[in-house]
């Protein structure tokens, strides 16, 4: 029986940073991404998606460990110093994970 | 005063009260793009019953305010507000840019008086939203190079204002004024309806904006009221010298008095991530935007009607 425990990672991050986001995840080979809007607050403000500039967006991808902690790295290198951008990982339990590689 | 008006008074007053209104972002967005295609549809037509002559240099002199202002507020925003390269550098992006709210409040300002204006001014709104951008973006960068132009024209150049102006532009244009008839009930008739909604919202939007004043304090304020004048007295008489009836000098000073909240900060926080985006945004929308409504707009129209000598 394969291992069917992959990693979930969630980032959730300025609306305005999708499409950079989703190009970054495609290249770093993830296999899928959902993207929800999001509001909330942090240290840097209010997010209260009130209009499209102040919105946060909350992307979630399954992977494996190996991938999961080379995304949350380059997320790390190119976006914590300048973006409102948290991102944290739990296990889960995958039932086709074929899909997941 | 405008009736309109008073509905960003609402949304500014319930905001500040913290009461619960709020406007679904899907409405919103539906009302922008209304108010978006109404100005580019009526100018479209327009522009079919009167083809434009000598519009390329008229267009060229707008564009030229579009680089000009940036170069102006980018020294005041280093020298008196002590502002980091890339803080001021994004100031001068949002007030060279512009705010279709603005021109829109101004062309029901006109309305209300029964004052026409040229066919041409939704086209100059197009012109002016782009260049103060790229300008800000230069000024903030200057030697580095890690800007992809490429990917950031694009998404200046066809951001959703741009592609529906120019889009309703030429169905208006194509259509003429017979085919945008059955067009009338929703884009014009309710036009001001679209507007009174669409500033409640703003409203709201301002008063969020009033936590960075606070801390930002006297510079942002001071700043955010006393620059759109002299620069709208640019426009105007930038306006006035390329041969614009008052209406249309009132809109083009209307228009360089204004600064971006959308174009401007989208741009700016993917090119110049490391500026400050509320410094900006509560300077043009909780600042600039209410003075412009409730002051600037009768100021500007008295300043065109000054320079054609018709008295205010």
């Amino acid at each position: 029986m394969p291992d069917e425990t992959r990693k979930l990672l969630t980032i959730v991050t300025e609306a305005v940073l999708e499409p950079d986001i989703c190009q970054t995840l495609e290249d770093l080979g993830a296999s899928g991404y959902t993207i929800s809007n999001a509001r909330g607050k942090g240290s840097r403000g209010v997010r209260d998606a009130g209009w499209s500039s102040s919105g946060n967006i909350r992307v979630e991808v399954v992977c494996s460990n190996n991938l999961a902690q080379r995304i949350a790295e380059h997320m790390r290198r190119h976006y914590y110093d300048d973006y409102a951008m948290i991102i944290f990982e739990n296990d889960v339990q995958v039932l086709r994970p074929e899909k997941f590689p | 005063m405008d009736p309109v008006i008073w509905f960003f008074a609402l949304g500014l007053v319930a905001g500040l009260a913290k009461s619960d209104l709020r406007m679904p972002p899907a409405i919103y967005d539906l009302l922008t793009m209304m108010l978006l295609l109404a100005i580019g549809l009526k100018g479209g037509v327009e522009l079919a019953k009167a083809p434009f002559g000598g519009l390329a240099l008229q267009g060229l002199a707008v564009l030229s305010i579009g680089f000009l202002i940036p170069l102006l507020i980018y020294p005041v925003a280093r020298g008196l507000g002590r502002f980091g390269r890339a803080d001021s550098a994004s100031l001068a992006a949002h007030y060279g840019s512009v705010s279709v709210a603005t021109f829109a409040v101004g062309v029901a300002f006109l309305a209300d008086r029964n004052i026409s204006y040229d066919s041409q001014m939704p086209l100059f709104l197009v012109l002016l939203e782009v260049p103060a951008i790229v300008v800000g973006i230069l000024l903030a960068r200057r030697a580095s190079t890690n800007v992809r132009w490429g990917k950031l024209l694009h998404e200046i150049f066809f951001g959703k204002s741009i592609v529906l102006l120019v889009g309703g532009l030429a169905i208006g244009w194509l259509a003429g004024p017979e085919g945008v008839m059955s067009l009338k009930p929703l884009f014009f008739d309710l036009f001001k309806g679209v507007l009174a909604l669409f500033l409640l919202e703003m409203g709201l939007i301002a008063a969020s904006q009033a936590k960075t004043l606070r801390r930002n304090g006297l510079f942002l304020a001071l700043f955010g009221v006393l620059v759109p004048v002299p620069l709208a007295a640019i426009g105007a008489t930038v306006g006035w010298m390329i041969g614009l009836s008052v209406g249309g000098t009132t809109l083009l000073a209307v228009l360089a008095g204004s600064a971006s909240y959308i174009a401007a900060p989208a741009a700016i926080r993917i090119a110049v991530p490391e500026a400050n985006p509320s410094l900006s945004l509560t300077a043009s929308l909780g600042v600039t935007f209410p003075f412009n409504i409730f002051f600037g707009i009768p100021i500007y129209y008295a300043i065109a009607s000054m320079l054609h000598g018709s008295g205010a």
